[in-house]
């Protein structure tokens, strides 16, 4: 029997999966609590995958511990995986068959006998009711990335784990995905752990982050403990970014400028200063062309991707 | 279980390479039926040419006991290929598909999925055999009749009752079932290493080919791994058409000439697809599903 009163949905502690000479996740520990949109986060091949699917027993630890709900998932693996949806990577679902077929067939291999009318609302909420007849070789990969989340909530999880959900997905096609986890999350309370490496796309619905590099955690926390509001950066961009630069180095706000990246000026300052950085750039003659605060996940991403993060917190 | 056993024929029975097995059988003996029935006469002058001085023979040779048999050598040598279509492409197909993933992380232990993908490939291959022995018996017996049964063994020939013939057909098919089981075991086993249909279909017929030619050459030094090869043992049906005879030379009814071996290869066949199934699930259950 699983016990729903608790925090903490998953708590991995120590968790390392090593293949011959490579080791993918390294001792890694987080949690994810009840109700999170939990943004997992890292380079493609920074071990995000292998966690996953270490998480739903497809592979097996070299060492460390996973516990869900509360329980062990090594002794309790089948009451446990009853209450997770997952798609991983890509929409895992029966070319050969309709979508109402696929829907079908995972909702009885999750013990389920739904009706038409049932297995219909589930295609109605991920907009694909009008070809739930329609054999899967013939959708798009955006249709088979819908499909893939329905076949996961299917049996009506309480955890969903979605792996780089909009992969090889088109604009319209990765808000339709964003809007469903907000839907999900909101809507329905599901705790959802999601990956990805597309990071403004995480930003914009995570309550918590974690970012592993090369299988080991850099940070975690919630979006607004890591987006510290003090730690806005700025890029500038002039008519003539040296004598800017220059400029800049010889003010007040020297202290402020970053190392550069390209040919634009970094300056990271608090969010409240923009104002008055702006009126001194007038002041000290400097064409501004655009100025703007680049306070987004990406640059927290390349911060603590660099070691600048590690060096500062 | 029974749940996962049903989804699993679910899957087989909505795939149209399912069926490639049972069109390819249909047309095969279709051919063979109307050649024989065309020209059939002409191959029991051929095949009774020998014999033609030393005997008289009357009555209705080419019937549809005969032709099953005929059917039966040609096409179950061929079987195993049509076997081997669904069996290797169990564990492969799904890897391949990226199904195996969602499948595995379904609350259902990895020896469960397993078994229940042997048994589902083993029904299919049942019933492959069914629809063959449909074909191949009953309707070679409606178009061509029944009567006794003629059979020309290398160094003898052997003359079944008709009412002698019917349940040595039903051994025939058995054994015959338990020797295509073991290919699907086979194929089950390598498919268990793959991650696309093609390797362990080709890998499958390749070991058949191997044997059965190890099987077959009179080379001494390959007599003593034969007892071990289960090709040796495919054959084994046959048996049930070698009758015991008196002193006098006369046809036992009802008897096998040598039960002993169709029991001994029975055995062998049995052990095979144990130790392929219980690999196949022991390599499974510490894989790690990477695809």
């Amino acid at each position: 029997m699983l016990y729903m009163e608790m925090q903490e949905i998953i708590q991995v502690k120590g968790l390392t999966k090593s293949f011959k000479n490579l080791t993918a996740v390294d001792n890694l520990s987080f949690s994810v609590r009840e109700g999170d949109v939990y943004g997992f986060l890292g380079q493609n091949g920074a071990g995000k995958s292998t966690t996953i699917r270490m998480l739903l027993t497809l592979i097996e630890p070299t060492a460390g511990s996973i516990d869900l709900f509360g329980l062990s998932l090594r002794s309790h693996r089948t009451e446990i995986l009853r209450q997770i949806g997952a798609v991983i990577e890509k929409p895992d679902v029966y070319k050969y068959l309709s979508a109402i077929d696929n829907l079908q067939l995972f909702a009885r291999l999750s013990g389920l006998k739904p009706t038409q009318q049932q297995l219909m609302q589930q295609l109605e909420m991920v907009g694909l009711a009008p070809r739930a007849k329609d054999i899967v070789k013939t959708f798009s990969q955006g249709m088979k990335q819908r499909l893939g989340i329905a076949v996961a909530l299917v049996h009506n999880p309480k955890l969903i784990i979605l792996d780089e959900p909009t992969n090889g997905l088109d604009p319209q096609g990765i808000a339709d995905i964003r809007n469903l986890i907000r839907h999900l999350s909101k809507d329905l309370n599901k705790t959802i752990l999601v990956s990805s490496h597309l990071l403004n796309e995480i930003e914009q619905i995570a309550t918590r982050v974690l970012i592993i590099d090369k299988g080991k955690k850099l940070v975690e926390g919630s979006a607004a403990e890591l987006f510290d509001p003090a730690q806005t950066l700025i890029e500038l961009e002039t008519l003539d970014n040296e004598s800017a630069y220059h400029k800049l180095l010889q003010s007040k706000w020297s202290p402020a400028l970053q190392p550069r990246r390209s040919n634009t000026i970094l300056i990271k300052l608090h969010r409240d200063h923009i104002p008055n950085l702006h009126r001194e750039l007038v002041a000290l003659d400097i064409s501004v062309l655009s100025l703007q605060p680049k306070h987004s996940l990406e640059d927290f991403f390349l911060q603590v991707t660099s070691g600048q993060y590690a060096n500062t917190h | 279980m029974r749940t996962l056993i049903n989804i699993e024929l679910y899957k087989i029975f909505k795939r149209p390479r399912t069926y490639i097995a049972f069109a390819a059988i249909t047309a095969l003996i279709v051919m063979i039926q109307f050649g024989l029935k065309v020209d059939g006469k002409t191959y029991v002058d051929f095949m009774l040419n020998d014999l033609g001085s030393t005997l008289e023979i009357d009555g209705n040779i080419m019937n549809g006991y005969l032709v099953c048999y005929v059917m039966l050598q040609l096409l179950l040598v061929h079987v195993p290929l049509l076997i081997a279509l669904i069996a290797a492409d169990m564990i492969s197909g799904e890897a391949n598909m990226g199904t195996l993933r969602v499948l595995l992380s379904k609350p259902y232990s990895r020896t469960q999925f397993m078994l229940a993908k042997f048994i589902a490939s083993t029904i299919y291959t049942l019933l492959l055999l069914v629809w063959l022995a449909f074909l191949a018996l009953f309707v070679s017996m409606w178009i061509f009749g029944t009567d006794d049964m003629f059979l020309m063994k290398s160094s003898y020939v052997v003359l079944l009752k008709e009412n002698d013939v019917f349940w040595r057909y039903i051994g025939a098919f058995g054994f015959a079932a338990l020797a295509m089981t073991t290919v699907a075991a086979l194929g089950f086993f390598l498919s268990v290493f793959a991650e696309n249909s093609i390797g362990p279909i080709v890998a499958t017929m390749s070991v058949i080919i191997f044997f059965t030619i190890l099987s077959t050459m009179n080379i001494p030094v390959f007599n003593l791994v034969k007892p071990y090869l289960f090709t040796t043992h495919m054959i084994g049906w046959k048996e049930f058409f070698d009758i015991q005879v008196t002193d006098t030379n006369e046809a036992i009814v009802g008897s096998i000439q040598y039960p002993e071996r169709i029991i001994n290869s029975s055995i062998v066949l049995l052990i095979h697809i144990i130790l392929f199934v219980v690999a196949a699930i022991v390599v499974f259950r510490k894989k790690d599903v990477l695809s």
